[in-house]
This record gives C-alpha cells, sequence and structure tokens, in this order.
C-alpha cells in the first residue's frame, strides 16, 4: 500500500530543493512569531477563539438555523448539501438554470474536497481558479500543495515556464512581479467575463447571517461583486455566533496564517449585490460524523490558517502532496482518516509528536493528541501494516523484559561494528537510507549509571 | 427527509455538553494610535497622509477619477478602467492599518473599491480605534462591508511579495 513515506520519496531525494522548501516555510512559521509575541493577549486571544468555538460546537443546530435565517431574511438563499455530491449538484444547479457558461472561483479548500472543479468542467463548465497561486496549480492542473500558500512547492522558474506555455509570457522570464503581472491581466478578464462567481467562507455570522472573506489579492471581492451570481460555499463548522466573536478569528487567522496583522481584504457579505442574487452552500460532508467523537470533535475548531502545516517538521520536509489528501500537514492527518482509515492509515504516523503544531494553532486544537490516539485506534482496528504491526508487538516484548533489553543491547554492540555494510543498510532498514548509524558504544546507559552510582 | 433536516438531526444527536463562550479581551492599545496605524499601513504595502486628497499625484495624473458613492447605474463591468476612486472610510484600526468601508460608501456598484487602479480612503483623522474588538464596535449591519488594509498584494510565487496582484495598485489613506 502507498502510504505517506513512498509518496514522500521523490520529494525528499531532490534535497537541495527539500531543503529550500523547508527554509520557505519556516520562513512563514517565523513571521507568525513575530506578531504573536508583539501582542501582549496573544494567549488570552487563543484562549477566548477556543472557548467561542466550542460553544458554538455544542450548540452547531441552533446556530446554523439562527444564520439560516437571518441570511434568508438578508434575501440570500441558502441551500444544504448532506455531502461532496450534493454539493456539486447545488452548484452546478444554480448555474445550469440561469444559463452560466463561465465559473470564477476564489480560494476554497472546501470546492477542492468536494472536487468541484472537474464535475463542473464534465459539464461544460469553464472553471477559473483566480486567486494566482491556485491558478498556477490548476494550470499545473496539480491540486494545492498547502491551505494558503497553493503553489509552495514549485520555484519562480517553474511558474515562468508555465506562463510562457500557458499566458504567452517570455521565454525564461522568472521575475515574480512580471509573472504577477502577466497573471493580473490574464485573470481581471476571466473576472469580467464569469457569469458568476464562488467563493469560500471563512466566517458565517449566525447573529448577521452574513459570511465573511478574508484575501489579500482582491480576487473574491471582484468574483462576487462583478457577476449577478455569487455563491458561497461553507463547511458547517465555519459558523460563529456573534458579530463581536470575529475581532477575536480576525485577529488569530492572518497573523496565524502568513504573518500579516490582518489580510487586505476583510470582506463582509450580508447579501447579493445590486441587481444581483445570492446563495450559501452549507455542506456537512462528514463534519457531524467527527462532531460525534468526543477525542476528535475539537479539530472541526480549526479556522484553516496553515500555521501547522509551517510549523511541522515533516511537512516542511515533506511536500504538501506526500499526504495524498487535501489537506496535507498536522491538521489533515487528523481530518483524513475520518474519510477513509484504511486509504489514509500512514498520515497519523507522519508526525514526530512534537506538539509544535498544537502550540501554533490559534484556536487551540491538540492536534498532536489527536495524531497519538489515532494511531492507537489504526492499531487496534489492524489498519497498519504487518511490517509496522510485527516491529511493535516486537517492541513491546522486549521493553517488558528488562533482562532482554539489556541483553539485545549488549549484543548489538558487539555485533554491529563487525557486519558489512550491506547488511545494515539493507532494505530492512529504511532509516539508513538517507542517514548514518551512530558508532556503537562501548557501555551502555546502564553501565555508566551504576558506575556513578558505585563512586 | 430534506438534508437540511438529515444534517440538523445529525448535528443534535452529536452535540457535545453545553460549554460557555468566552468574551473578547480587551485587546492592545497604543499611546498614538494614528502614528501606529501609519506605520502599519506602510508595512503592508499602504500609504498614509494628512491633507487633501485632491492633491495627491495619483490622483492628479489619473485620466478617470470616480468619487464614491457613485449611484449611477453602469455596470460594474465599466468600471474596469477606472484609474482612482475615492472612497469615503469610517475609521481606521491602528493595530493592523484597515479601513472599514461600508456599502453605503461604495455607491450602487461595490466592486469599485477592488476594481479601480489604485484607491483613495478618506478616514477622519479623530476616527482611529486601537484594535479590531473595538472596530467591530462600531460595524453596522450593511448589506455589505469592508475592511481595508493597504493594496492588492501577493506572494503566491516563491513568497516574494508583489504589489498589485488582481486589485489596486496603491492604497492612499488621507486623514482630514
Amino acid at each position: 500500500m502507498t502510504g505517506h513515506p513512498e509518496r514522500a520519496l521523490p520529494f525528499v531525494l531532490d534535497q537541495p530543493r527539500a531543503h529550500w522548501h523547508d527554509e520557505s516555510l519556516w520562513f512563514v512559521r517565523q513571521k507568525r512569531d513575530r506578531q504573536a509575541s508583539a501582542l501582549p493577549e496573544w494567549e488570552e486571544l487563543r484562549n477566548a477563539a477556543h472557548a467561542i468555538k466550542s460553544h458554538t460546537m455544542s450548540r452547531l443546530a441552533d446556530y446554523l438555523a439562527l444564520f439560516e435565517s437571518n441570511a434568508v431574511a438578508n434575501g440570500i438563499q441558502v441551500h444544504w448539501a448532506r455531502d461532496a455530491n450534493e454539493h456539486n449538484e447545488i452548484v452546478y444547479g444554480i448555474l445550469a438554470e440561469r444559463g452560466v457558461t463561465r465559473l470564477v472561483k476564489s480560494k476554497s479548500m472546501l470546492t477542492e474536497e468536494c472536487h468541484l472543479n472537474p464535475y463542473l468542467e464534465a459539464r461544460g463548465v469553464e472553471v477559473t481558479d483566480t486567486d494566482l497561486g491556485e491558478r498556477i496549480v490548476q494550470l499545473r492542473k496539480e491540486p494545492p500543495s498547502h491551505i494558503v500558500l497553493p503553489a509552495i512547492h514549485l520555484k519562480r522558474q517553474d511558474i515562468g515556464a508555465l506562463f510562457h506555455d500557458q499566458l504567452g509570457t517570455e521565454a525564461g522570464a522568472a521575475d515574480p512581479a512580471y509573472l504577477t503581472e502577466a497573471a493580473r491581466g490574464h485573470l481581471r478578464d476571466k473576472l469580467l467575463n464569469a457569469g458568476a462567481g464562488l467563493t469560500g467562507v471563512n466566517f458565517a455570522v449566525a447573529e448577521t447571517g452574513g459570511v465573511v472573506v478574508c484575501t489579500n489579492e482582491g480576487n473574491a471581492d471582484m468574483g462576487a461583486s462583478l457577476p449577478p451570481i455569487h455563491i458561497a460555499c461553507m463547511g458547517l463548522e465555519k459558523i460563529v455566533p456573534r458579530l463581536a466573536d470575529l475581532a477575536v478569528f480576525v485577529r488569530l487567522l492572518a497573523r496565524s496564517a502568513t504573518g500579516q496583522p490582518v489580510t487586505a481584504y476583510t470582506s463582509h457579505f450580508n447579501g447579493p449585490r445590486a441587481g444581483g442574487e445570492m446563495h450559501v452552500v452549507i455542506v456537512d460532508n462528514g463534519r457531524s460524523k467527527i462532531l460525534a467523537e468526543e477525542t476528535f470533535r475539537r479539530s472541526l475548531n480549526c479556522i484553516r490558517c496553515g500555521a501547522c502545516l509551517n510549523t511541522c517538521p515533516v511537512y516542511r520536509r515533506s511536500g504538501g502532496y506526500s499526504y495524498g489528501y487535501t489537506i496535507p500537514g498536522p491538521i489533515g492527518s487528523v481530518l483524513a482518516p475520518h474519510r477513509d482509515p484504511a486509504a489514509h492509515a500512514s498520515l497519523p504516523f507522519a508526525s514526530s509528536l512534537c506538539g509544535s503544531c498544537s502550540d501554533v494553532c490559534p484556536v487551540k486544537v491538540d492536534l498532536h493528541h489527536q495524531l497519538l490516539a489515532f494511531r492507537e485506534r489504526l492499531v487496534k482496528e489492524g489498519k497498519t501494516s504487518s511490517a509496522k504491526s510485527l516491529a511493535m508487538s516486537v517492541m513491546s516484548t522486549v521493553f517488558q523484559r528488562p533482562w532482554m533489553y539489556g541483553a539485545g543491547g549488549w549484543l548489538m554492540r558487539r555485533v554491529v561494528p563487525l557486519m558489512p555494510r550491506f547488511v545494515l543498510y539493507g532494505p530492512w532498514n529504511p532509516w539508513g537510507l538517507q542517514r548514518e548509524l551512530p558508532p556503537m558504544p562501548s557501555e551502555s546507559f546502564r553501565d555508566l549509571l551504576e558506575k556513578e552510582e558505585t563512586r | 427527509m430534506t438534508s437540511r433536516e438529515a444534517i440538523m438531526e445529525a448535528l443534535r444527536r452529536a452535540a457535545p455538553p453545553p460549554c460557555e463562550p468566552a468574551e473578547p479581551p480587551r485587546g492592545i492599545r497604543f499611546d498614538d494610535p494614528v502614528a501606529k496605524f501609519s506605520e502599519v499601513l506602510a508595512s503592508v504595502g499602504g500609504r498614509c497622509v494628512v491633507g487633501d486628497y485632491r492633491e495627491l499625484e495619483v490622483v492628479q495624473t489619473a485620466r478617470r477619477v470616480l468619487t464614491c458613492p457613485d449611484q449611477s447605474s453602469q455596470s460594474p463591468h465599466e468600471l474596469a478602467d477606472v484609474d482612482v476612486a475615492i472612497v469615503q472610510g469610517e475609521f481606521g484600526v491602528a493595530e493592523n492599518g484597515a479601513v472599514w468601508v461600508p456599502a453605503a460608501n461604495l455607491g450602487l456598484r461595490r466592486v469599485v473599491f477592488v476594481i479601480a487602479q489604485h484607491l483613495v480612503l478618506r478616514v477622519p483623522a479623530n476616527a482611529i480605534v486601537h484594535n479590531m474588538h473595538e472596530a467591530y464596535q462600531r460595524v453596522g449591519r450593511d448589506r455589505f462591508g469592508v475592511f481595508i488594509s493597504g493594496p492588492s498584494k501577493t506572494a503566491d510565487i516563491e513568497q516574494a511579495l508583489v504589489i498589485g496582484a488582481q486589485g489596486p495598485r496603491s492604497c492612499t489613506v488621507v486623514l482630514e
């Protein structure tokens, strides 16, 4: 079975590029740190965000009902989708009924999760992702490799070559300002000629019946306000009770995501534009199932800032595609196994359990605890590989018997230095693929301790 | 059973025990909020000036200036060649350089603030609040409203910051 280690292999084999990827994300993490430390109330904000989200989850149905009635009073049409397919049907239905064949989208991880683009394209709708990073990966026919920085795995030369091929930029040109200017013309053209605009939702406010979208480029605002139809798609966990709660989340989101004090545009859509119509599609797609699980429900508090990806030593060194799921990194590794435990069984193990993800999470999701809990469940359910299960049972036997552990160590210290390389670094030692084993010590820790105590 | 009913029922069945929400913290305050606003706005690629917006170079050299709110019922698409949009902001936020603009200040075609090549926001000099908690106390229930913090920007190519992604290439806040 292909798991995280197998998918990560091509990425880690290109060491200079993997190193560059690691550094790029660490740079974003450091920007986040500077913003967090500039606010004396940072921890208070995280606590407030956690409490607001937990409260909301305890009354999710009530708040969704309140949101719906306020949204309808604002002139918004509200739709409900149990799963990805129903979501796609609803969006296509709105477009088809009005004869729309050109759709512009701003960033929406939900529509990635539902695989909306291929669904619409198969039915003759031209879909353009208008966020620059999303457009880059769309033109490459790739999914985003990061939830906030979709093209973080690409170098400027890759994008220059792509734009030369697809947008007619000069051959060899790779200056980000030049490439962005070329994309600006291309994307504004798409935005001006679209029949409908689709946006994601960062927050939906029960009290006002409106949705909030946070972006830097301005593409969401153009997509929602140029064409006569605005469709906003949201996972049902995006709800917050009150307008005042937005202050807490807006302050945390951009600082955690990109290290900005706020995004360039924080837009509050409380109704359609003049002469237009607005739809909100509320999607479950497995979320109510996660809510029912005491250990894992806190993962629904996630506001998709991506901070846990940027800080994760495994994500930074293995890239987004190694996870094989729409949402990579620690949060993706918690969400994916709910969808298909067997297919994503390797993800909770793609972690050092260092806990850095939980430390940077703006809403205090206990990510590394959830990863550990998932490991336990997957092992119990027999979803892990037989090699891993065998290794674990051997370790369990040895660690429970100190004499066996001592004898094993004694043997290794004497035998390992005598072994030829092809034995030590055979296919049974994946750890040694890119690493050297440390030299064997002459004495065990127990020997040293004994000496120290008898001195 | 409709999808709505099915989802609602699943959520009620799954609901965790009730727990109380939290009151937001008080939020950071600054000795000189106007200076902080100006400093943060500059750090996000914007510019804060004091004076008469008509004297700005970006306004003087523009071919098409649109003063908002604009109620003429032209199609939003006709705004694509607006060089400068002049928009009244309600207040500014010191902690992040953002200015609140409700729909009423934009006019019939709300897209104007993001489709114009350059944006000029007029804000009363005494209307700078410290933080977003104070800001949301002043946000109304308009059909649409937006916090604007600097010009349109992207860092999607190798984390290199480029000003003027799809929207305005500059954002000048004029304190009056």
